[in-house]
Parts: structure tokens; sequence; C-alpha cells
């Protein structure tokens, strides 16, 4: 029987390693290849930089990249002064007029479509404009569906960290003097310090990778990098792209990595539950 | 003035309504207006212009305003072969990404969940990570990976097991892959986070009552673990109905899917309200599943 | 009782005294559950005054509602003469020490008790004076730049203590203050907690599901049941003389017996009792006709046990069948079977007699008390 067990525990590691290798082998195929001298993407020739540099000059990519930039930093920000209200109101207002439908619209983008928020966002935007001659489709448009999106991934994560957070600290405070607000920004915001960081570069990664909803919602002047790489990427391999792509993972995995890790591993979080 | 109450207790003032109404609004015209404006411009007609649909309300010269409902767009989509195809097919791609995902994630989750507490934090982080680097990228590497003179069949051949490339790009096979590649993590979490949960005493309790790790397994584990399989499935089910990207870079130039299809109504036919009433008919398609997914966050909740 | 000082601190028993907490006919309901039933208190200034009860007894919403952490839907809540009911608490002249200690794990020990002098904007050096001063008294001026995660169980606690102190409060309430600490230093911090209560003068109301907490510590208890206050008094009153069955089983554990009331005289009355086998003589009159259908209970350590040869002296009588026993160090708790079958326990203190002399399991024993041991309780 104990053999068995180990037998059975034995299948489960094989299972998680393959499991492991089908997440990460793409990603690591496109790191090798991105130093690969040959047009030919899969086809090695020998280690060079060349597609570095040749990224360096594509000016089309650079400017999608600033674009992209631009918009996810905003967008980021926007989304955890949204989120942070969205998870507090959720875990801390247990009961007012409307909360299934407000827990149902933050959280509903998790899972929702893109294609759908992207056509309904443009034509609301669209019957604006008519309306109200606002918003003009640019980059304020990219960023009002970005936060609008990104604001339930950044909820769950202050949600979890809200919940964690023992009720009666809040009382505390509220029991020495301090009024609700004060309550809010002395003591539970400095709480959130590492799910607010989490929820941050999380919603910043998010922005920075958004193809659908973007190409809806863009103007004319307003090509972001997913949208040039989608562009090229359609028209078959690029080793350009294979480049740019291992730049996105260093940077956007290193920083939401660093994130993510803070929060699974932040022990003195467990202290105030 | 009014009670209002803040964690339960009485506070003079109107803080918490204002707290809430900023998110409210917000949520109320960027996300639930355009629902209504959707459903709107379903019901028009394609023109010429700039926006290229005919308006709704109309005022003529003698001041009456005139509705013109036009449920043409439905009919059109329903009756022709290609929507329905494109709807059916979708519906399998989502299915059974939900139905794959459930079976490799599961066995993944479990793992996790009965591996030492403190390494939990890390494996789960291992499963996590791929999905803050960009999907977009993430799709295009299976590209490289599956082409016919790709990784897998140049390593293939070089083994010599087979001396033909094998079709691996531009079909079904590289769609579920894809779809399973990107979804996988939706599915694990839920499911970890349901079996973590789960006491890990009454699996003892059981195999002291006699039953056999795979006998308690079936009886105990498996039916605790429900809402997470339930909520899984539905995280997966839902956006890969509507997917588009891994369709359009894996699936190749012929593959009919909702997304698709709703991509090129709106941008290369520039028929936005036939665009409208596809995205009218997933929404649809979609209440079920996603007021069954609330229902269940909302029990998690309450727990 | 530990507080003797305390023996002439009455001032419930004073007519023209006034009463410095008012609690007038609380009630409170969450959905279709009454947590607190109409309530009424009156607490003293200086008193230390614990709600008594089980869980689920609306001891604890009834303290929340001092604080102001929930509203009561009718009656009202006075300190002095000012109605605290829409006083948000963070304008309540009292505070609260919480039952996790709720310390803010991101400030310091000293930041902690700063933290609601801040509030009502002290000047700086103010509140260093006041900090330092109160962190001496809980004596922790060495810990003052830790974190609360780098403290032990017992210095948290006085954390909290400090910071609910240090604003000193016109009332102090306490929520199961001693509930997260291991048994050896609780009993000591409940010396500690009374001693610190005496030297600042504050009036403390403490909520708490220990007995023997209460009786340590307090001047006066309420015990609660069910969201309604069953009895007020001072530890001796209501161990000596519950009120009712739930209130003897409560405080202490206690034998019972039921039965008509026989005789009724002005010192002595005479209760049938068939679990007894005969008539229990109590030692007072009692308030009801005869034929009343009485419960009489005993204390276990008021009984009194010998063997068959030994005398025997007191008025009711019996004999029992010793039915298993245990050694507690100190004392020894019996469990005997009358002859109707009813199961007394019975406790002595262990006065070192020789091996013959001790009972043994399943031996003929006499039982017995006299009239005064017994009370008479409502059912």
């Amino acid at each position: 029987m104990i053999g068995k067990a180990l037998q059975g525990r034995g299948v489960l590691r094989v299972m998680m390693v393959l499991v492991m290798v089908f997440l990460y082998a793409p990603i690591v195929s496109i790191v090798v290849y991105s130093f690969n001298e040959s047009q030919l993407v899969t086809v090695w020739s020998h280690f060079s930089t060349k597609w570095y540099v040749a990224l360096l000059h594509d000016d089309q990519i650079l400017d999608a990249a600033r674009i992209s930039l631009e918009v996810a930093l905003s967008a980021a920000s926007g989304s955890l002064v949204m989120g942070t209200l969205a998870g507090y109101i959720l875990t801390r207002f247990t009961r007012f007029k409307g909360r299934t439908l407000f827990s149902g619209m933050v959280m509903a983008p998790l899972v929702m479509p893109e294609i759908i928020m992207g056509i309904s966002l443009l034509l609301l935007f669209v019957g604006m404009e008519q309306i109200f001659g606002w918003p003009e489709r640019d980059l304020q448009t990219i960023v009002i569906a970005h936060i609008t999106f990104s604001t339930a991934f950044v909820a769950v994560v202050v949600q979890s960290r809200l919940r964690d957070i023992d009720v009666s600290v809040e009382e505390a405070a509220m029991d020495l003097g301090a009024r609700p607000v004060d309550v809010f920004f002395l003591v539970t915001l400095p709480l959130m310090v590492p799910a607010l960081v989490s929820g941050w570069l999380l919603a910043f990664s998010l922005s920075l990778d958004d193809l659908v909803i973007t190409a809806f919602v863009s103007g004319p002047g307003s090509t972001t990098l997913p949208m040039v790489i989608f562009s090229k990427v359609r028209l078959g391999l690029n080793p350009e792209i294979n480049a740019l792509a291992t730049l996105i993972i260093l940077l956007v995995g290193l920083a939401s990595g660093i994130g993510a890790f803070k929060t699974a591993f932040k022990p003195a979080a467990k202290a105030a539950g | 003035m009014k009670a209002v109450r803040f964690l339960g207790m009485p506070k003079p003032g109107q803080g918490r309504g204002w707290v809430i109404s900023g998110p409210f609004l917000w949520f109320l015209v960027f996300f639930l207006v355009p629902f209504l404006v959707v459903v709107k411009i379903s019901l028009s007609t394609a023109e010429i212009a700039i926006p290229p649909y005919a308006p709704l309300f109309t005022l003529s010269d003698d001041g009456t305003i005139s509705l013109a409902l036009h449920l043409g767009n439905f009919q059109y989509i329903f009756s022709d072969p290609e929507y329905v195809l494109a709807y059916l097919s979708s519906l399998r791609y989502a299915a059974g990404t939900a139905l794959i995902t459930l079976l490799i994630g599961y066995p993944v989750a479990y793992g996790i969940a009965t591996s030492r507490p403190g390494i939990r934090p890390a494996l789960l982080m291992l499963v996590v990570m791929p999905f803050w680097t960009s999907f977009l990228i993430r799709v295009y590497a299976w590209i490289g990976i599956l082409k016919p003179n790709g990784l897998i069949n140049n390593f293939l051949m070089w083994l010599g097991v087979i001396h033909q490339p094998l079709e691996i790009l531009n079909n079904q096979f590289s769609i579920f892959v894809g779809m399973v590649y990107a979804y996988l993590p939706f599915m694990i979490l839920p499911l970890y986070a349901c079996l973590e949960k789960l006491d890990h005493s009454l699996l003892e309790a059981a195999s002291d009552l006699g039953a056999r790790p795979f006998r308690a397994f079936l009886s105990i584990t498996l039916p605790l673990s429900l809402p997470g399989i339930i909520a899984g499935s539905l995280l997966v089910f839902i956006p890969a109905v509507g997917e588009y990207i891994i369709p359009t870079l894996l699936g190749g130039p012929s593959t009919l899917t909702i997304g698709t299809v709703l991509w090129n109504e709106f941008f290369n036919n520039h028929d936005w309200p036939v665009a409208s009433t596809v995205a009218v008919a997933l929404i649809v398609l979609l209440v079920g599943p996603l007021m069954l997914l609330q229902h269940f966050q909302a029990k998690e909740e309450t727990r | 009782m530990l507080i003797a000082s305390n023996d002439r601190f009455q001032p419930w028993l004073d007519p023209t005294a006034t009463p410095q907490l008012r609690i007038e006919n609380v009630v409170k309901t969450f959905d279709d559950f009454t947590a607190v039933d109409d309530v009424s208190l009156n607490i003293y200034r200086g008193e230390f005054f614990s709600l008594l009860g089980g869980s689920g007894c609306g001891k604890t919403t009834l303290l929340r509602m001092m604080a102001g952490f929930a509203t009561p839907d009718k009656g009202r809540i006075f300190i002095e003469d000012t109605d605290l009911v829409p006083l948000p608490p963070y304008e309540r002249p009292l505070n609260m020490m919480f039952q996790s200690y709720a310390l803010f794990p991101h400030m310091t020990v000293e930041k902690n008790i700063a933290f609601g002098l801040k509030r009502d904007g002290m000047p700086k050096d103010e509140i260093a004076e006041r900090v330092a001063k109160v962190l001496d008294l809980v004596q922790l001026s060495q810990f003052a730049a830790r974190k609360p995660s780098q403290l032990s169980g017992g210095q948290r606690q006085r954390v909290a203590l400090a910071r609910s102190l240090v604003k000193r409060p016109k009332v102090l309430l306490l929520d199961e203050p001693l509930s997260a600490l291991d048994k050896k230093l609780r009993e000591a911090t409940q010396y500690e907690l009374v001693t610190i209560q005496q030297q600042v003068g504050i009036t403390f109301i403490m909520v708490t599901h220990d007995q023997e907490e209460a009786m340590t510590m307090s001047t006066r208890i309420a015990v609660m049941d069910k969201g309604k206050l069953v009895q007020l008094g001072t530890p001796a009153e209501i161990y000596e003389y519950p009120q009712n069955r739930f209130v003897a089983g409560f405080i202490g554990s206690v034998n019972m017996f039921d039965g008509p009331l026989r005789e009724n005289h002005a010192d002595y009355a005479v209760v049938d009792c068939p679990a007894w086998g005969g008539p229990i003589e109590v030692g007072r009159g009692i308030g009801y006709g005869l034929g009343h259908l009485t419960t009489l209970a005993v204390r276990p350590e008021k009984i009194q046990l010998a063997k068959l040869d030994q005398p025997f002296a007191p008025v009711n009588r019996a004999t029992a069948r010793v039915k298993d026993m245990a050694y507690l160090g100190n004392s020894y708790v019996y469990h005997v079977v009358l002859e109707s079958g009813q199961v007394l326990k019975v406790t002595t203190p262990n006065m070192g007699l020789a091996p013959e002399q001790q009972m043994r399991r399943d031996e003929e024993v006499q039982i017995g008390w006299d009239p005064s041991a017994c009370i008479v309780v409502e059912p």
C-alpha cells in the first residue's frame, strides 16, 4: 500500500515536471532563438545579437513601445486606485444596495472575452463622441479601456490581502479616535502595500500586453506595441520579434515576478492576521 | 442625517456612499452601458457613413421620432451556416479546452496541494509566472515550435522517428495546444485553492475506515473539490469561447470562430451592426455560465 | 476574595451615588436572532465590572455597543450625562482593549501607543511624556522601539492595555483580555490587571467566559444568558446565592434536587426530594406556598463524606455508593450514586488521610450536609 502511494506520488511528480516543461518551453525557445543569426528563425546557425541591434533601429517598434509604456503607466496607476477602492468596498462594505451588480461589474472582466469588451467599449466611445464630442479615440480611450479590465485583477489581489487583515485592527484605530478616512490611510493602506505593489505590476503587464481591446478602441495615431507585434507575426516568424519578446519577457517577467514573489513570501504580512 | 453604517457601526455623514459611487459609476458607464450600446447597434443596419450604421431613432421634418428596430441581423447570422459553424466550433474549442485543462490541471493542482507546505508557494509561482509575461508572445512562440520546420518536427526528424514533417500547425490540434497552454493556470489556481483547504485528516479517516487510496480519492477528494472543478472550468470556458488571438495565429486563415468572425466583420467588412449582433449572441450564450460563476464565487466568499 | 480593599467599595449600595455608565433597556437583533434582549445596567466609577457568560450570550455585543461598533435597536447608553448611541466610536470617551489585541503591525510599540494621542492633536512632547509613563506602568519601557511581531504574547497584551489606557478614557472596555495567554501567565496577569486598574482608577468593564477570572478580578459580575441579564451581584453573592439553575450551574458546579415544599418556617423549611430519598432541610424560610415544586442546589465542596462506621453529624444524611473518584492533587472529586440512581459530585480537600481512611470505589459511604449549605434556586 505504501509502495502504491509512493508510485502515485511519482506519477504526480512526472506530471508536474511535464507541465512545467510545457509552460516554459515556448518562452525558453523564444529567448534562445532571439540570439540566432539565421533569418530562418528555427534553424540554428550561430550566436548573434544582430536582431537586438536591428530592433534598436526599428522606429515603428520604438514608437509603439513608447506609446505602450505611456499607456501602461497611466492605466496601471488608474487601475490601482480603482481596484483598491473596489476591493475595499467588496470586502469591507458587506451590505449595500446594488452590491451584487457592483461585484458582477467589477469581476466580470476577469473572464469576459476581450472581443466583447473591445467592441462594446468602442461603440460606447463612438456614441459618446457623437453626443458629447468626447472622447476622441487616442491614448485616453485606451487607458480608460485598460483601467476597466485591469481593475478586476487589482481588486482580487487587494481583496485577498484585506481578508487577511484583522478587522479589529481597523476598529482599534477608530476606537482610539481615528476617523474612517484616517483609519484607511494610516492603518489599512500601509498594511496593503505588498498587495498594492503586485496589483500595480499586474495591471502594468496586462496593459502592456493587451491586443484585442486596444485594437478596437485605439485611434489612427495610437498604435501600441502588441498591435505592431501582431501585424508582424501574422505574416510568420520574425527574428526581430523574438529579440523584442525576450526583452519584454525579461522586463515584465522580472518586475512582476518580484512583485508576486514578495506577496507569496512576505511573512510579515501574516503578522497582521 | 441618515445613519450610514461603516464596519457595521453608526457614522454620521455620507462618506461611504461617496466611496462606493466613484467605482460604481465608472463600471456603470464603461462596462454596463457599452453592452446596451452594442444591443442597440445590433438592431440597426449598416450604412456607408461615419459611424457606419443607421441611427435607431430618426427625427423627421414634421417632428415625429421614428424608431427603426431591425431584427434582420439576427435572422442573418442564424440562417447563414458560416455563423452557426463559427459558434459551434467556438463552443467545441472552449469545452474541449476546459476538459483538457481539467485533466492536466487536476493532478498538478493536487500535486502542489499535497507537497510540503514550504515549497507550495514556489510551485504555485512557477505555474503563475508565465501568465505574467506577454500572452501574445507566448502564443507566437508556438508557431516556431509547431511549424513544418519547427522545433518538434526538426527534433523528430533528427531522431528519425518521422521522415515527413507532421502537420501540426494551422489546424485544430495547434488551436487546442495554444488554448490549453494559455488557459491552464486559470484551471490550476482555483483547483489548488480548493484542494489546499481540504482537510487531510479526512483522507486519513477514510483510509482508517478501510478505503483504498483510489477509493478514498473518489469518495472524498473529488466531491469536495467539485467547487474548484466548476470554477476552473468556467474560468477557462468563458474567455475561451471568445478567443481571437489563438485561432488567428495558430489556426490558419480558414479558421472559423466567433472571435475571428466578429473581428472580420468589424475590421475588414466594416459591418458594425453585424459585428454587434455576433457580440450580442455571444453575450447571450455566456450569461448562464457567467451567472453560475458569480454564484459560485459568492458562495466561496460567504464561506 | 482578592480585592480585600474593595470590601468597603460598594457604591451600588449607596442610594446617593450616581452611576458613571447607564445602560437602559438595550436591545440588539441580528436578522432574526436577538443578541441582547432588554438589558439594563448601572456601573459606577472605579468598578472592575465583568460581563460573564458562554459564547453567544450577548456579552460581546453589549460591549461593542458601548464602544460604538454596533448600534442598539432600542434603548440608550449614557456615560455620565452624555448619550453615547449617536456618537461614532472615535468620539466616545471610552477605549477598548481587543481580544486579538489588534496592534498595528506596521508600527512600533511606541507608535502604537501614541496613535490615539496623535489623533487628539496633543503636542509632541506631551505625547512622549505620556507614552513613557504608560510604558513604565506596564513595564515595557525597553521594548518601545520593537514591532509587535517581535514581542511575546504577554508583552503584546500589555502593549494593548497601555495603548487603550494612555488616552485616560472614562471607561476601559476589555474584550476577553486574557484569553490568548497560557494558564500560568493568565493567573499572574489577573492580579497585574487589578493592580493597574486600582493605580489608574479608571472604570474597567471586562467581557469574559471564564467564571474563575470574573470571580477573582471583579467588584461585580453580570451573568448573561441568551441575551438576557440573568443575575447581577458581587462574586460572593453570585456564588453563594445563584438565583437560578443556569447561574448555579455556570458558576462552579452544583448538585440539584427537585421536590414539593412540605414545611415552611421563618428560619427553616423542608422539601421532599424523591431523588434524595427523603426530606431535605433548608436553613431558611422559602417564599413559596406549601406544595410548590422547589429546586435546591448544593455545591460539591459543601457535601461531607464519611465511612459507614464513622460518626456522622449533618442534618441531611443518606448512604450512597462511590461510583468513581479522581485525584486532583489538592483535592479529591467523587461521584457517588444515591439509592434513587442520581449521581452527586462531591469534592473534599486532600488532608493526607492514611490509605485505610480513604474512600474506595464501590464502597458504601455516608453522605450529608447541613441545612445552611443548601440554597433554593429558580428553575
